[in-house]
């Protein structure tokens, strides 16, 4: 399936990442969209609250973030694509519907622009220092998609690309743009809609006498049922059975929890989206993402005019993180430490930690936000840790 | 009940017209003995048939709490959301699928309290959804501590001394925002509820109505009210119906009286939908418009 003919506007723009997102959405099929005002992401709802009119679409702004988060899940059960559009403090007021949407397996995407934080932090300045709620930020124990692009054009690509993750895995897929990329005017191809793939809701082909809401045909995704169409479903936060039934023993939890987990972690390789650079001799591998990513490969360019050879691993999926490439990349002998800069104080780092597990030096590059970092600070760090 | 009864009960299992709309195997519910949102339901449930609103049409959506397991045992497309959010589940759900009817039943703790903000926002945005509250003054799935619906002075487990804040009069605060339908009865007065219930579940706009129900277990008995059949004969006694009444002196005074009921408010405002349609059509002209779900226009001939 492709987008829709006439909603996509297709051709080369000039726009902002912020901009490319609401378009990335219209592309993807998404007709609902709920937010609340919040620098730097309120562009994005400003697009679509021009652009949905248009295109059969609506953008409702609500009272709050409470409220758009679970606006989403509403309209994602009654068969629309719908996302939700923010920034820290209203990513954090989302927490506990983005646990609902997993809990349930609503499709639906959730958009954060970061900004410096904690608390009010920097409004209009970037920050990568909400990577880690991305991945733990709602209570219990749940598996994470977040994508993360480092420009408007993969702003645009990555917002298809969330949707289309949200409808095959049926759940909340995180789109972590920062404010610089949000706000940074690029050239945008986007392409005609017949090049556009789009996954389309998976509505069940079961009668409702046969169907469950849980059960799954084949693999660990169950279809979703039409609203108002009599199959009386029933949906609920609570810990469920497969006919979505509350079930309030430890059996039903291991169950459930285990299926939720499986359905994206069991598929991290599938998952994974990374670009790679020089990988093949690279004695000092830098590991990056989003906005930094840009930075660094300025730093990776003046080391290797200094003769060290620098290879680029950079992750457009975060989570799932690629632990098995990365594994793999340094158990080869000729990589002998991995340089890692973020706009926080060091935290995607500490999964990569994780996954070196010691056998070369990682070395952290950290930053506490409100500027992207200096390329000269990524080079000192490169030219640090080069055997 | 003697054990003859219940044996006879075993043995010659009696049907209830509700049953096809419960998921009996769901059954036996949680709520105590005594307690009103069973009533509710049924009274809730009498109020659709009326209206003739094909079930498959009808989908229901419940925040967390005592009233918030309706959503669990009604067999219609039902949402059992989380603390205080129903409403805009049911705004996304209803605008996603304009063709539900969607109805929020949940309690006041639920709805006023934490969900507040939601409450105010969805009457004045008139978004075509009806909203049920079962007020039982308390939070009862949590074991009876205040609420905002709690009388002055009464008692509940984090008010051990008495209620010191004035409560809610939810019928003033939704008129008042708003909402095209208000109106307020109690479990006691099955028919009358029906009957609003039927004229909320097909009023354009936002709908309201309030029940007030016993907690026998956590309210009434904590408060020397007695059980749930003696909270029944208090809503008899101090009730007194006055329809149009203006919301703002239609009090709920369980000690004293008088528990106004009645159906207060009932107002020709176009739905949020209506308004949208219009509006944008204006706006962008036919030609370039793509109208969202149903088109229903506002008809100018009414102000």
């Amino acid at each position: 399936m492709h987008s829709a003919e006439g909603s996509v506007l297709t051709g080369t723009h000039f726009i902002d990442g912020d901009v490319a997102c609401a378009e990335g959405a219209i592309a993807a099929g998404c007709r609902f969209a709920a937010g609340y005002p919040i620098t730097p992401s309120t562009e994005v709802v400003e697009r679509l609250a021009t652009r949905f009119p248009l295109v059969g679409g609506m953008f409702v702004q609500m009272e709050d973030e409470l409220a758009s988060s679970i606006a989403i899940i509403g309209a994602a059960w009654g068969g629309v694509k719908a996302m939700t559009v923010s920034s820290g403090p209203g990513i954090s007021l989302m927490q506990e519907h983005i646990g609902l949407a997993v809990m349930t397996e609503t499709p639906t995407v959730w958009v954060n622009v970061q900004r410096g934080g904690p608390s009010t932090g920097l409004p209009t300045l970037p920050g990568q220092a909400d990577m880690m709620q991305a991945r733990w930020g709602s209570h219990g124990d749940y598996p994470a998609i977040a994508l993360c692009p480092n420009s408007p054009q993969e702003a645009f690509d990555l917002t298809v690309s969330a949707f289309n993750l949200a409808e095959e895995y049926r759940t909340a897929v995180m789109l972590m743009l920062d404010e610089a990329v949000g706000h940074m005017l690029e050239k945008v191809v986007i392409p005609p809609a017949a090049q556009i793939a789009v996954a389309p809701r998976r509505f069940t082909k079961k009668s409702p006498e046969e169907f469950k809401l849980y059960e799954c045909e084949d693999g660990l995704v169950p279809d979703m049922p039409p609203s108002g169409q009599g199959y009386y479903f029933h949906v609920t936060g609570l810990t469920h059975d497969e006919r979505g039934y509350p079930a309030m023993t430890a059996e039903a939890q291991d169950r459930l929890m285990s299926r939720l987990m499986a359905k994206v972690e069991g598929d991290a390789d599938k998952l994974m989206n990374v670009e790679r650079k020089n990988l093949d001799d690279a004695e000092v591998l830098v590991v990056s993402y989003g906005i930094t990513s840009r930075v660094a490969e300025r730093a990776i360019q003046l080391a290797q005019k200094e003769g060290i050879k620098v290879g680029h691993l950079r992750l457009l999926t975060v989570w799932p993180f690629p632990e098995r490439l990365i594994s793999e990349l340094v158990d080869r002998e000729h990589i002998k430490a991995v340089v890692m800069p973020e706009l926080n104080l060091g935290q995607v780092v500490l999964e990569l930690e994780r996954v070196v597990a010691g056998r070369a030096p990682v070395r952290c590059v950290p930053h506490a936000g409100g500027a992207v970092h200096e390329p000269s600070v990524i080079l000192e760090a490169i030219r640090e840790v080069r055997p | 009940m003697s054990g003859k009864d219940t044996m006879t009960l075993q043995a010659n299992p009696v049907n209830s017209p509700m049953e096809d709309w419960l998921r009996m195997d769901r059954m036996p519910h949680i709520w105590c003995p005594g307690c009103g949102i069973g009533t509710a339901v049924n009274c809730f449930v009498r109020a659709v048939e009326k209206t003739g609103i094909p079930r498959e049409k009808l989908a229901i959506v419940s925040g967390i709490g005592c009233t918030g397991r309706v959503a669990g045992y009604l067999r219609l497309d039902s949402f059992h959301t989380t603390h205080g959010r129903a409403i805009p589940f049911a705004v996304g759900l209803k605008l996603a699928n304009p063709e539900l009817h969607v109805v929020v039943f949940s309690g006041d703790g639920d709805l006023i309290a934490i969900g507040g903000n939601h409450f105010i926002h969805a009457a004045r945005r008139n978004v075509n959804i009806t909203v049920i509250c079962v007020n039982n003054f308390t939070y009862g799935m949590t074991g009876g501590q205040v609420a905002p619906t709690s009388p002055e002075h009464s008692l509940a487990t984090t008010t051990p001394y008495g209620n010191l804040e004035q409560p809610f009069n939810l019928a003033f605060l939704a008129d008042s925002c708003g909402a095209s339908y208000v109106a307020r009865f109690t479990t006691y007065h099955v028919r009358p509820l029906v009957n609003t219930m039927r004229d909320a579940l097909t009023k354009d706009g936002f709908s309201f109505v309030e029940v007030l129900s016993p907690c026998p277990t956590l309210f009434a008995r904590r408060n020397r009210l007695g059980d749930g059949l003696d909270m029944q004969r208090l809503f008899k006694e101090r009730a007194v119906r006055r329809d149009s009444e203006s919301t703002a002196s239609a009090i709920v005074d369980l000690e004293k009286g008088p528990v106004v009921i009645g159906k207060f408010k009932d107002r020709r405002r176009p739905a949020f939908l209506e308004v949208y349609n219009d509006a944008m059509t204006k706006a962008l002209g036919k030609e370039r418009f793509q109208p969202y779900g149903p088109v229903t226009m506002v008809d100018p001939t009414e102000s």
